[in-house]
């Protein structure tokens, strides 16, 4: 009685139900900060209320396998997530979505194999089946390439084809397309899905490979939204509510993201995927050293000029997180309120990596949450503020992109650091940021420039706060 | 019959697109990498597709088998990894009653 109970369709699809009720609201957890942990649990809860409802059948096979790819998923999975570093977490979030949508693709072609070029199932089951392998191609290889220029495994520059990248693109994705047209027509030959995954996989590394390094974070959120689709789509193949919802769900806030992404670098997806800054290499090259006069400083005159002022700005970037100043800089920021001094933190959205990806660090160096201010929040207070300490930023403080029309990021939102009274850039080299441009922050008369590591350069300023 | 099956689906399909956006769009710009990587985590929900092939015994044969083990694998790792990620994340944000006190010295 009880086995045919547990095993009822319905009893299974109730399980469903509650599960993606759990992701729904985990997700509306992650809202906030204070709830976003149990909301990231929840999610996981309702994660293995699925997997559990899904072995729910009368009769069910292949137990020893399924079992086996779960702990090599899980030997593979647990260390590489407690062990990445906090500065690494852009490009594990890829090589996680990356595996998402290989898993995807791969299930579209078993399903080619087993129904014989869905010749036994109705043509929809083919048309959402082919559309998650394409999308799962695309997602599994562009992750990859998006994990291998973070890690810097290949080189982040962007590179293209030139003119010849966007018809070489579209005629993969057409090439793709028509095979899956082919496929739904009638055609059951299996080279079709192999050449159709090719042709996506080829798509997916030529959509990443242009794409410099501070476009990535865009990237990987759309790869992110792609995943998702590829999953609802299967879901819908497999007829499975779990599957939909859940796949929707991530299509939808990775869309969202992406846009907003794009939004607050002042760049529209299109225009990021069409290629790197500037069409890529000849503007980086030229980037280095402009007419303006750059003036250097030490730790102690950095350290006693903050000192003695009533209100520093901190602005993280990139260069804080390779680096792994965040420590340093916290206990920079005590010594500072020690001495009476107000400091504030000023977050770009897409300072970093990622949004979020300055707060994560800094939240794991224990920086108060409400020291953290947001682009609006803190941009009418640089005016105010004696000494703004620029650590590893660049473009989104360049003062180009409010006052020079031609420059390639001109009309994306900065902060306006040159408004404070003084400025000092902690910077390894005068090498340009990612967007490969020109600073004039960088040759203003306000602004000294402290070069080296910039935790180096953050530990030696905490020695000359020590000895005031 | 089929064809009810494929509207119902669809109709789940696009309410649950709506479900998304009303929940996800009110997200702020800070918990933003912690949402994508949860995000993330939940897509990995896939790996029920390989699964569920394999429980059914739909799909036979070494060929097979060896895609679904891939696939299983895949899934899992994107699952688990995704989700202990974003605990770690997470963590990282919640108040310590330290920090309350200092913060409130500060004030």
């Amino acid at each position: 009685m009880l086995a045919s109970f547990v095993t009822d369709p319905n009893f299974r699809a109730v399980l469903y139900i509650i599960s993606f009720s759990l992701f729904i609201y985990g997700l509306s957890g992650l809202t906030g900060p204070k709830t976003a942990v149990r909301g990231n649990r929840l999610a996981a809860l309702g994660m293995a209320i699925a997997v559990i409802a899904t072995f729910l059948y009368d009769e069910v096979n292949n137990i020893p396998l399924i079992v086996a790819g779960v702990v090599v998923g899980t030997v593979i999975g647990v260390p590489a997530a407690k062990m990445v570093k906090m500065t690494a977490m852009p490009q594990m979030v890829a090589l996680f979505n990356g595996v998402g949508g290989g898993a995807v693709a791969l299930i579209a072609w078993v399903e080619f194999r087993e129904s014989g070029g869905y010749a036994h199932v109705p043509t929809y089951v083919a048309i959402f089946s082919l559309f998650s392998a394409i999308v799962g191609s695309v997602s599994f290889w562009g992750s990859n390439i998006a994990f291998a220029k973070l890690q810097e495994l290949i080189d982040g520059r962007p590179r293209t084809l030139g003119p010849l990248q966007i018809p070489v693109n579209a005629g993969l994705i057409l090439a793709a397309v028509g095979l899956a047209a082919a496929i739904v027509a009638g055609s059951h030959n299996e080279l079709l899905i192999i050449l159709l995954l090719i042709a996506a996989a080829l798509f997916g590394n030529l959509l990443v490979l242009p794409i410099g390094g501070a476009d990535m974070p865009v990237v990987i959120s759309l790869l992110n939204a792609f995943t998702g689709l590829a999953a609802a789509a299967a879901g819908v193949a497999l007829d499975n509510t779990a599957l939909i919802v859940a796949g929707m769900l991530v299509g939808c806030s990775g869309t969202i993201l992406t846009q907003q992404m794009a939004q607050a670098m002042n760049r529209s997806i299109g225009s990021i995927i069409a290629g790197g800054f500037g069409g890529g290499g000849s503007a980086a090259a030229s980037a280095d050293t402009s007419g303006g006069t750059v003036r250097a400083t030490s730790a102690a005159d950095a350290a006693i000029q903050m000192a003695y002022a009533r209100q520093v700005i901190v602005v993280p970037g990139y260069g804080m997180a390779v680096s792994q100043a965040q420590h340093a800089v916290r206990e920079m920021t005590k010594l500072l309120e020690e001495k009476g001094v107000t400091v504030k933190f000023a977050i770009h959205p897409v300072a970093g990596r990622m949004p979020g990806h300055m707060n994560v660090l800094l939240a794991e160096a224990d920086v108060p949450y409400d020291q953290l201010k947001e682009m609006d929040e803190i941009n009418g207070e640089f005016g105010r503020t004696d000494v703004s300490l620029v650590i590893g930023a660049n473009d989104v403080t360049n003062p180009d992109a409010r006052n020079k029309p031609d420059s390639p990021i001109y009309g994306m939102p900065i902060l306006n650091v040159d408004e404070s009274q003084s400025i000092i850039v902690l910077k390894r080299s005068m090498s340009a940021g990612y967007a490969g441009i020109d600073n004039p922050l960088f040759t203003n008369p306000k602004t000294s420039m402290l070069f080296g590591d910039a935790k180096q350069s953050v530990e030696n300023i905490i020695e000359e706060l020590k000895a005031l | 019959m089929e064809v009810s099956n494929l509207v119902s689906n669809l109709a789940i399909l696009v309410l649950a697109g709506f479900v998304g956006y009303a929940v996800i769009s009110k997200v702020p710009n800070t918990l933003h990498t912690p949402l994508m990587s949860g995000t993330n985590a939940i897509h990995g929900i896939v790996v029920l597709g390989g699964i569920v092939l394999l429980v059914l015994g739909a799909a036979e044969g070494f060929v097979n088998h060896l895609l679904l083990f891939i696939a299983v694998v895949f899934g899992t790792i994107n699952v688990i990894g995704g989700f202990l990620v974003t605990d770690r994340m997470l963590e990282m944000f919640k108040t310590k009653p330290k920090d309350q006190a200092e913060a409130g010295d500060n004030a």
